[in-house]
Order: structure tokens, then sequence, then C-alpha cells
């Protein structure tokens, strides 16, 4: 089903759902929403499943038109949407008629939204998903960012009468400051402990090479031991890694499988999401916790997520 | 320091959600022996909660839902299994895979400067990469990239200064004493030898390459005439390339 024809492919739209899961052996990147969370409720307000395929609008937003009429949500950075020319509010249901225009304002606070439809967005799926992964070409719109003249296709709803709204309290408030927790290691005895220290004790600046890939940052340098590179391992979103420079690189859902540089920590789960709305010139700043507080903090946010699915779904 | 053979295994936390079991730091085959036997116990070993694993060089990502099953479950576990792994485990060789070669010319611009930079011909070179077997370590970089090794002393070379901004897919390369061969083209500093007209990624296959860790490779070099034919019987999905267990 045509749900949408884009106008203007905005920054960088892309096609994203969870992730691919399972091929990071094979050299493949798990890919998939940088801010998970906004992609979850985004599908949970159009009583989706959460890992149905959303659009990622990077930064400047695209311009569509509708083909049918449907539903959508739009959630993550304020991005004031508008549905033609008139303001419409996120983080609720968005009833949407045939030639409707959806539009979008200036990116105020964070990085990233998501435009779920109703029924989910219809691409093959690549290696169990459609995420699309733009450095390999696959997933999503032939592997690419959308561009002007592509057709959006959706699956067929059930019907169009969902109305959910998420509650004021629980919208994030996204900041140029980002407070993240990590968990040292698995190289952090590669540091000395001034390195350490320096890294959790500090601002860091994201710089202009910020993408899916990951996040270069700029701030005190952080000391090695003696060397600064590794054989090999494997990576996974949320690492940290300082290569010989001293300036710390965190990795991104589209980055590269492996790499040589030592870890000096991971960010947690729960605080990846919120790295996937931070953009160039903002600040990280970084706090460790053990891996039992983080799992505490993973759960309380899957509890968090259930009570919104379960409370949607009896609003009904 | 060369084998890391008594370098105790350490079991450490990466994030919230993997564990990385470290064997050592070098490139070793009989490190990434030890990598791939406990990467197919594990497997065998159908754990609750464990996602994914992810051999490497000298390492084993073990990523796992920690919902299902916590850190200190999982280090238990896999403590257990590796102490189990026998010596048969670790030295049990992987599938071995012919991966044929246009060497030089438009396909290898790099063969030349290997030859003249160790004082070879270009042929001694070619002998010398053709004539030997090399391990899978792992598959990263690019999709679908096979880290190879380990190549002989008078071939290994070090990467170009400045890299290319494209080196087109199949591309074999060196870099230092390690070779790799280009799924797709990507850029890259490798010493480029030759092209294989094979296809080493293909997201919608399963699995999407065909090597995997722990394989053996062997390059048998061919001639343009046969690169032309051979890319076409791929095309038509009517080529099927030679492995064998050993």
């Amino acid at each position: 089903m045509k749900v949408f024809r884009v106008l203007k492919p905005g920054f960088f739209t892309t096609v994203q759902d969870l992730g691919r899961y399972g091929y990071l052996r094979y050299g493949v990147p798990i890919s998939g929403a940088m801010d998970m969370f906004s992609l979850i409720v985004a599908n949970l307000l159009v009583e989706n499943n959460p890992n149905d395929a959303c659009l990622e609008i990077t930064l400047i937003g695209p311009e569509l038109q509708a083909l049918t009429k449907t539903q959508i949500a739009i959630t993550g950075g304020a991005i004031s949407p508008k549905i033609n020319g008139q303001n419409v509010p996120m983080w609720q249901t968005l009833n949407i008629q045939e030639g409707d225009i959806i539009s979008f304002g200036k990116m105020e606070s964070g990085c990233r939204a998501y435009l779920s439809i109703r029924g989910g967005i219809n691409t093959p799926l690549v290696l169990g998903s459609r995420s699309t992964f733009v450095r390999g070409g696959f997933g999503g719109m032939n592997g690419r960012q959308l561009k002007t003249g592509d057709i959006i296709e959706g699956f067929d709803s059930p019907s169009l009468k969902v109305e959910h709204k998420m509650p004021e309290m629980l919208v994030p408030q996204f900041t140029n400051h980002i407070k993240v927790h990590v968990i040292m290691g698995p190289q952090a005895d590669m540091f000395t402990e001034k390195g350490i220290n320096t890294l959790l004790s500090n601002w860091y600046k994201v710089t202009l090479e910020a993408d899916r890939m990951g996040y270069r940052l700029e701030g005190p340098l952080i000391e090695h031991k003696a060397k600064a590179d590794i054989v090999s391992d494997a990576l996974l979103p949320g690492a940290i890694q300082v290569p010989k420079n001293g300036k710390p690189i965190i990795i991104m859902r589209d980055a590269q499988t492996t790499g040589g540089y030592p870890k000096i920590a991971v960010t947690i789960t729960t605080d990846v999401s919120l790295l996937g709305q931070a953009k160039p010139s903002d600040i990280v700043e970084f706090s460790k916790i053990t891996v039992k507080s983080a799992c505490e903090k993973l759960r309380e946010h899957y509890k968090l997520l259930n009570n919104l699915s379960e409370m949607f779904i009896r609003s009904r | 320091m060369k084998t890391g053979q008594h370098t105790p295994t350490r079991y450490l936390p990466f994030g919230d959600n993997a564990l990385l079991i470290e064997f050592g730091d070098v490139i070793s085959s009989e490190i990434n022996r030890k990598v791939i036997a406990l990467d197919e116990a594990i497997a065998k070993a159908e754990i609750q909660g464990i996602e994914e694993l992810v051999p490497t060089y000298r390492s084993l990502l073990v990523r796992y839902d920690a919902l299902k099953v916590s850190y200190e479950q999982l280090v238990f576990r896999i403590k257990n299994i590796e102490t189990k792994l026998n010596k048969l485990s670790i030295e049990k060789a992987g599938r071995k895979i012919i991966i044929p070669v246009v060497y030089g010319g438009e396909y290898g611009p790099d063969l030349s400067h290997v030859a003249q930079y160790h004082r070879l011909t270009e042929e001694q070179v070619v002998e010398l990469h053709s004539g030997r077997e090399y391990r899978v370590y792992m598959l990263g970089f690019v999709a679908g990239f096979p880290y190879l090794g380990e190549v002989a002393e008078q071939i290994s070379t070090p990467r170009l200064e400045t890299p290319r901004l494209k080196v087109p897919a199949g591309s074999i390369g060196i870099a230092e004493k390690q070779t790799g061969i280009y799924p797709c083209e990507a850029p890259g500093g490798w010493r480029i030898m030759g092209r294989t007209p094979l296809r080493l990624f293909n997201p919608l296959q399963q699995p999407p390459s065909p090597l995997k860790p722990g394989d053996t490779v062997k390059f048998e070099p061919i001639s343009e005439k046969e690169f032309k034919i051979t890319e076409e019987a791929i095309i038509k999905g009517a080529y099927t390339p030679i492995s064998k267990e050993q």
C-alpha cells in the first residue's frame, strides 16, 4: 500500500527498526534506530509492534504527501511537525487524510525524530531487519537515505481508529548536555588512573565528525599506560574507544564491527538512546556504574515501555 | 609473548549486555583456535539468554539479554565450558575454500611494488602468496571482509601511506602479515595484489558470507579470461565456490 510520496527528503532520512541481530560475526553492524526509546514509543502510539520500521529523521525533516488515509505518530527530538502548514503535536497519534502534506520546522532539541505509520513501513527484510545500512548499501529504501520521488509503502492496517498520547511527564526532554552512565572496560587497564579520571571528571564536546557510525569527541586528552593499539576485537554501540591521540570516539549503530583501539568504557544500553539524540557541539558527561545497577536501569526501562503499551491497549 | 600460550583467559564485562572473553593480545592461530572452539562449544550448549557470539582474532564477544541471564551466571557457565575444551576441538580443522585470483595488472596494481620492495619478481610474489593456506581469523572492517593470515615473511608489506578512496570489490590485499579480500568497493590502504570474481558478501543470502572464522582459504592464480568466465557464471547463478570439509 502506497502511503507517502517524498516531496523533499530532508537532511538524512532513513528507514529504521530495532536493528539487525545475529550477523556481527559476518561483519554486519546492528544498525537500527539511534534512539530506540523514541522509535518504540512512536510505534506504540499507533499500536504497531515495537520493532516495526519507522522513518528516522535527522536535523532537517522531509516533506511528505499522503497518498492514502492513514495514522502516524512523531516522537524524538522536538522538530515542530506540521500538517498542511498547521502545527501539530508530537508524541501522539495523528490522523492523516489523502493529499495531506506533512512538513517539519527546526529541530529545537535533540537530533533525530521518528515517524511511525499505523501498520508499519513495508520495505523488504534484509537479514531479518528493515533497517537501512547506508555504508553497506542494503536495508530500508534500497540501502540508501530517502530521495525526492520515493514512495513509502506501508502494511495494511486493521483500522485507523487508534488514539493515544504519551503522558506529558514521560516525554523526554532532550538537552545539549547529555549525561550517560558507563561500565568501565573491557580494556580500562590500558589507561592510567589519571586517564580514567580524565574521562569521568570532564565534559566532552561532540565534534562535526558525528554520524550513525560514531562520534568523535573533543576534550581533555585521555592518557594510556603504554601502547594505544590492540589486536582487533569486537565493537558494540556505546563502546568508547581511545586511539593514541587521547580523544575518545563513541561507537554508534552503523560502526564497523571490529576495531583495534582499546575501549576504556561502554555506555549502558538505555543511555545509548540518549546519545542517539546528540548533535555536534553538544556536551557529553560520563559517570561510572556497575553492571548490576545498569541491569536495574534496564529493567525499569522495559517496565516503563510495558506499562505504556498496556496503558494504550487498555484505553481502546 | 609470541603465542600467548600461558596467558590466562580474561572474562571482562563489555557494557551491560555483553561479556568479552580475551585469550591474549597477539595474532596467533593457537589463540584463534581456542576462540573458535569456545564459540562452537557455547553455541552447542544453547545457554538461555545468549543472543549472539562474535569471534575475533583473539577474543570472543558474547552478547546476551541481561533480563534473562546475569553476567555472573554467564561467566560461571562459560568458564565451565572452557575447562572442558579438549585438544581435539581446539585443533579441529575448518572448511577449506579455494579463491580464484587474477594477480597483477589492473587487477592487482600493487603487485609490482610489493615485488620491488622485496627484490622479488612478480611471479615469485604470486607463488609465495598463493603457495600457502590461510586461516580466516575473523570477519570485520566491512561486511564480509575476511582477515587472513599469515603471509610469508618475504612478502609482508606495510600499508599504503595514503589509503585509496576506492578499492574495487573482490580485491585481495596485503597489510603487514595479514591478507584480506574486499567484499565490496570500499576505501582502503592494503596493498592490492589481485582480484577474485567471487562475491564475498551478499545480504540476500543466508549466511551472507561464504567464509566464516576458522575456515582455511587457498588462493588459486587464474587468467583474465578465466576471471571473466567465472564472473559471468556467478552473475548467472551457475557457479558454486569450491569448498570441502577437511
